[in-house]
């Protein structure tokens, strides 16, 4: 598994989420451009997931600042396969900035941690929990991602314990 | 901790809106299946329960209001979601008034959809539930109501059951207060009709024109009396089930109406001329021997024949001797319940005098002894001096209460070999008052005393 930017990313965030997952770095190979909706003003969450699927041969998380959507909802936070090898997320509004409030570094670099985890979850074949504290538990706003935990539930964790290892190990 | 495996179903035109709902929809841990038109969600529907219908307004040929009517008129177990790419209060209210849960326009706020979603969900689940524990009920209240461990009663239940799933006429013979209109009730309830009426007639207590009258309905002037127009008991079942008590008593002209009106399914109600077309299930009774009466002329064959595809044989009380404990413990606890009495049991003499009677009014006598029981008896068991089992003797029915005491000291005497003393107790009075009732009575021990 590897962590990759997707268009212009900070580099120190990434580095950060790499820290604290354990994920290694790998090189950017996409231009969010072929994703962009003139229409929608947004980028098409569902298209950055086939490209990450054709210029990554393996395993690879995508992080972004473009605002995801997929046709049918407003945003998307991130989307990945379920179960598959690839996976994406965005930190568009994960940003204090998107709601009129001033920067938080910190707070931003904890919601984009619950994010990956969230989404490499999906991947490794996990549906949403009902544990509020749970990484798995759903999000649809800035607030739900706000208030679960950083990790899996027991439930989740021995889900993930039951999966064969395959390529995928964070 | 992941989500219980709800179904939905979504249905759109367009594949990319089905790929990325599908996909949403397995994320939140549903199971999701998806449609490309309304008939195929039809068919889909029609193979397999679903528990969230999520259908676009907007669909060539067959628009998702189309088949959100279909869904309802139907009666299809689903809940309905309708969306939309554009937003019209008119839609919506359409939409609304077809029976949608709720209605959504594209694309869809994540959080919006989630609790639209959930919201939905929760309330077919309640709504099924709801439906779940009603059956249940009336399942187990159903079946408990018909008492007995006798092989008779078994079968009784038997029948009942596999008669309640189809739709054919049934005839319950029994004496009187065998219980025919709870089996009729029993079979009502367990059948598919239990969501419509159930009407009973009591054939026997209504003349001939009333009768006509009471199963067809009148027109307005259509005798003498009828003010107004009025619908039988045929139009009143509306699909429900016409429960004809006592089918022996009525007259061989109303015999040949009545046979008439179960090969047409039509009825023409009295002084009236339009024949009105008729969904009802016939059970019938009596306390005759329906072949008996056909063979005297007195029942007209063919009609028998119609009635007589199932029969069920309710057996009398005195041939299932071993249910009457249970019964009568059955109606002590309803009766003392009712009344706000204590009473916990039936002491051993009265179980005895209870299975020894031969019960000629079957389950329904041994009812009114208990409900009396339960009236003039002291707590907490019921004695032999609570019932008022009368035995007809010589031929004669001599009802006096005077008779009743004579009979049943008697009985209680013999039941203790005429140990005064502990039949006084049993009797619930002092020695004294038992000598000076053996006096008036005049009674007199057998030569060589037994238990009776």
């Amino acid at each position: 598994m590897i962590l990759v930017p997707i268009g212009d990313f900070p580099e120190a965030l990434l580095a950060e989420l790499s820290r604290r997952t354990k994920i290694p770095l790998g090189p950017a190979r996409i231009d969010p451009a072929v994703a962009w909706n003139p229409a929608r003003g947004q980028y098409d969450s569902t298209r950055l997931l086939a490209e990450l699927k054709a210029h990554y041969p393996g395993p690879v998380i995508g992080a972004t600042v473009c605002d995801l959507f997929i046709p049918v909802l407003t945003f998307v936070f991130g989307e990945a396969e379920m179960p598959g090898r690839s996976a994406i997320f965005s930190i568009h509004r994960l940003r204090e900035e998107f709601y009129g409030l001033p920067p938080d570094p910190a707070l931003l670099a904890s919601r984009a941690v619950r994010e990956l985890w969230h989404e490499l979850g999906h991947l490794r074949g996990l549906a949403h929990c009902r544990d509020a504290a749970c990484v798995m538990s759903p999000a649809h706003s800035v607030e739900q991602v706000d208030t679960k935990g950083e990790s899996y539930c027991p439930v989740c964790l021995e889900r993930l314990a039951g999966e064969q290892p395959s390529a995928l190990s964070f | 901790m992941s989500q219980e495996k709800l179904s939905i179903l979504v249905v759109d035109d367009e594949q990319v809106v089905r790929d990325s709902l599908v996909h949403w929809f397995t994320e939140e841990g549903y199971e999701v299946e998806a449609c490309g038109s309304a008939p195929n969600a039809l068919s889909r529907l029609a193979s397999r329960e679903v528990d969230l219908v999520i259908a676009d307004i907007r669909m060539p040929g067959m628009d998702g209001i189309e088949l959100l009517e279909k869904i309802k008129s139907e009666q299809l177990d689903t809940s309905v979601i309708m969306m939309t790419g554009y937003a019209s209060v008119e839609t919506a209210v359409r939409a609304l008034k077809h029976g949608a849960f709720d209605y959504i326009t594209k694309p869809f706020d994540p959080d919006d959809l989630s609790v639209v979603v959930r919201n939905a969900l929760e309330q077919h689940k309640l709504k099924r539930e709801n439906r779940m524990l009603r059956q249940q009920l009336v399942e187990n209240h159903t079946l408990t109501e018909l008492i007995g461990q006798s092989e008779a009663m078994h079968h009784v239940r038997q029948q009942i059951e596999t008669v309640a799933a189809v739709d054919s006429t049934v005839l319950i013979e029994g004496e009187s207060g065998t219980g025919k209109e709870l089996v009729a009730r029993a079979i009502h309830r367990l059948s598919p009709r239990r969501y419509n009426p159930m009407v009973v007639v009591h054939c026997g207590a209504l003349t001939e024109t009333l009768i006509e009258s009471e199963l067809f309905g009148h027109e307005k002037g259509a005798f003498t009396g009828a003010q107004y127009r009025k619908k039988g008991k045929f139009e009143a079942a509306m699909g429900g089930t016409v429960f004809l008590d006592e089918i022996a008593d009525i007259s061989l002209k109303t015999q040949t109406d009545l046979l008439r009106v179960l090969q047409e399914r039509e009825i023409v109600r009295v002084g009236g001329t339009q024949p009105i077309h008729v969904d009802f299930r016939v059970i019938a009774a009596t306390n005759h021997n329906l072949a008996e009466l056909v063979k005297e002329g007195r029942f007209r064959s063919d009609l028998y024949y119609r009635l007589n595809v199932f029969t069920i044989h309710l057996p009398a009380l005195r041939e299932r001797h071993g249910d009457v404990p249970l019964l009568a413990t059955h109606f002590l606890d309803k009766y003392s319940a009712q009344m706000n009495r204590k009473f916990t049991g039936l002491d051993r003499a009265a179980v005895d005098l209870l299975v020894s009677h031969h019960w000629p009014g079957n389950v329904r006598e041994l009812e009114n002894i208990i409900e009396r029981a339960v009236v003039v008896g002291r707590e907490p068991l019921v004695r032999v001096q609570d019932l008022a089992i009368a035995k007809p003797q010589d031929g004669t029915d001599d009802l006096t209460i005077e008779t009743i005491e004579r009979r049943h000291i008697i009985r209680v005497l013999e039941d203790f070999t005429w140990n005064q003393t502990q039949a006084a107790k049993a009797l619930g009075i002092d020695r004294v008052t038992l000598y000076h009732k053996i006096r008036r009575y005049n009674l007199k021990p057998p030569a060589k005393a037994t238990r009776a």
